[in-house]
């Protein structure tokens, strides 16, 4: 006993009694739940009948129309986000970092404050701004142009018009203060030395900023991938439940949720799964190669 | 926050101060005239986009909050419209959400000891890892590590049914636990820790050592009064997380009475009846904790949300 308590105050065992909790979380709420939807994708799944079928679920997902138009969806409104959710808070970034603005910390506050919403929240609130009735805030807007009131969330176009507006809303500011932190690690005396070669603004930003910028712009890229397909909730708002008109906003999660827990088929769910796992890795090892971040590894 | 606008305007002084010695020079007079001039329209220009840029984003909560002054049968009627005049504004709303005659406040209560039970619960054990992981040397760690970063790479969503089933088999559905236990350990807590303490010097661990005291005495008598900023960053963060969670108590959560905010205003529109008056008055009523809490420590929420980014 007095070994025991010796032995877990020594120097050596200190450490593995900290990282315990996560080497315990990390076995029953990751691996084994990673493992548990490897081994239900092969399965049939009925209350109290799980059969082996093998590549049943994906010989079926291969053929489901419905899971590609959701693969569809949720690619569409990635590649939408990064467009627009990379560039602009760079620049804007860009030129807050310029000291070009007065109050900034007002600015900054601002901007972050929609990521403090709920997705509750922000989709009550966008849902009735994109709402079809006449005297919503987007049709009177229209209406300022003299163009007829749109059912906005009944056509594909328009309500991924305003699923952007969402993602814009709430993301502009925190990807502004990613991109703006990376500005801070960089050498003002660069700036200095580009200006003196005779570099104007817009050349000070493509062979300066740009390039140093890169791990940072990898950053906001990785996780905007990973939000972009994974997105539901947002889309689970502003129609009000899993069930737009004809698919128009179901994603793969959508699709996850809607085999797995609305139709309680956990085998073909899993399968899902795994398709949007496989997805997003091999996203990310593309660009991570791509970026030259295991080059620059195997070089350190 | 307070640390930037010092930066920031110590330097925008020397700039200044800058511009006018060479002001004062004789020979570039005219060019240098002309540059300040130029920067004083960008900086217009500049100011005038971002004030824009501000009054697009409150925007939406500004209709919110009108909205939550006016009679649930107009938002049904004309959907979200901003309209400022007086007339038809009311407190009945808020009189109704505060008369308590629907689950409202019970799903506050959740929610707070939702959040209250998971940032502490989450802080102390993913400082205790933080911990383990980077102030000591030994053969696992990398491996370990790189376990940490893989949990980030896999979307929860992906684990979401499978840890459903679990929450079954383990009697946890319904349950407050069967909500925080999952996320306890999450990576990115982790790894914010970490960051925060290999930047400390290490000799504090061997004077601690010399001075007799054990592993764990040095980890809470003198790390853990060194890393209250880091505390403080991620409290604020995974609360406004815990706050605003949706999905997995979604899945978790049966009962009316054990529903969350987000879940529970989510039930207030049905197929049968919406309660959009209540709805958008327990929304604006539901950001506030957040908002106070994000206006009291701003720079802890920007600390916390930018310190993954810097390492790439």
């Amino acid at each position: 006993m007095k070994n025991l308590k010796k032995l877990l105050y020594s120097r050596k065992a200190a450490p593995y009694v900290f990282v315990l909790p996560f080497i315990l979380s990390f076995t029953v709420f990751w691996i084994y739940p990673l493992f548990s939807t490897v081994k239900m994708s092969f399965q049939s799944i009925l209350p109290g009948e799980i059969r082996w079928v093998r590549f049943d679920n994906y010989n079926k997902l291969l053929k489901d129309s419905v899971f590609h138009l959701a693969i569809k969806n949720s690619f569409q409104y990635m590649l939408l986000t990064l467009v627009l959710l990379i560039p602009f808070p760079m620049l804007f970034a860009s030129v807050m970092d310029s000291n070009l603005v007065k109050l900034k910390g007002l600015y900054k506050a601002l901007l972050y404050l929609p990521a403090l919403t709920s997705v509750v929240v922000a989709g009550t609130i966008f849902r009735l701004m994109f709402s079809e009735l006449e005297g919503s805030q987007m049709n009177q807007l229209l209406s300022w142009f003299k163009i007829e009131p749109i059912k906005w969330l009944k056509l594909r176009s328009t309500s991924y018009f305003a699923l952007l507006t969402i993602a814009c809303w709430r993301w502009t500011g925190v990807n502004m203060l990613y991109f703006l932190s990376g500005l801070k690690n960089i050498d003002k005396g660069l700036y200095e030395a580009a200006e003196i070669d005779g570099a104007g603004g817009r050349q000070k930003f493509m062979y300066v900023t740009l390039p140093l910028l890169k791990p940072t712009t990898i950053y906001v890229l990785t996780i905007s991938i990973y939000a972009g397909l994974a997105m539901f909730l947002e889309s689970f708002m502003l129609w009000n439940g899993n069930a737009s008109p004809n698919n128009i906003g179901l994603t793969i999660v959508g699709y996850l949720y809607k085999r797995g827990i609305e139709k309680n088929q956990l085998g073909y769910a899993s399968a899902v799964g795994l398709v949007l796992l496989g997805i997003a890795l091999t996203i990310n090892i593309i660009q991570l190669i791509m970026n030259g971040t295991f080059r620059k590894e195997e070089k350190a | 926050m307070k640390r930037l606008t010092d930066a920031d305007s110590s330097k925008e002084k020397k700039d200044k101060k800058l511009e006018e010695e060479v002001y004062k020079g004789k020979d570039s007079k005219k060019r240098i005239y002309r540059m300040s001039e130029k920067r004083k329209i960008s900086s217009i220009t500049a100011t005038v986009f971002f004030t824009f840029l501000g009054i697009l984003v409150i925007f939406p909560f500004a209709a919110a909050v009108l909205a939550s002054f006016r009679p649930g049968q107009e938002l049904i009627r004309y959907g979200l419209s901003v309209k400022l005049d007086r007339a038809g504004m009311t407190l009945n709303n808020y009189r109704y959400l505060f008369s308590g005659k629907h689950n409202y406040f019970l799903w506050f209560k959740n929610s707070l000891v939702l959040t209250i039970l998971s940032v502490s619960l989450t802080l102390i054990i993913c400082y205790f890892v933080a911990y383990g992981l980077a102030m000591y040397q030994y053969k696992l760690k990398n491996l370990l590590l790189f376990l940490v970063i893989a949990t980030m790479m896999v979307p929860f969503e992906i684990l979401m049914l499978p840890l459903y089933q679990e929450m079954i088999d383990l009697r946890l559905i319904n349950t407050t636990a069967g909500v925080v236990l999952p996320g306890l350990c999450g990576a990115s807590t982790i790894f914010f820790f970490r960051q925060f303490m290999i930047g400390l010097p290490v000799e504090l661990l061997d004077a601690g050592r010399i001075d007799g005291a054990t592993e764990y005495g040095i980890c809470l008598r003198i790390m853990l009064p060194i890393t209250k900023p880091a505390f403080a960053a991620m409290a604020i963060l995974t609360g406004m997380g815990a706050w605003n969670s949706m999905l997995w108590p979604l899945l978790v959560y049966r009962e009316a009475r054990k529903f969350t905010l987000p879940i529970g205003l989510n039930t207030l529109l049905t197929p049968y009846g919406n309660n959009y008056d209540l709805l958008i008055t327990g929304s604006c009523f539901a950001v506030l904790p957040i908002l106070v809490l994000f206006l009291c420590f701003q720079s802890y929420f920007i600390d916390g949300m930018t310190a993954g980014a810097v390492k790439g």
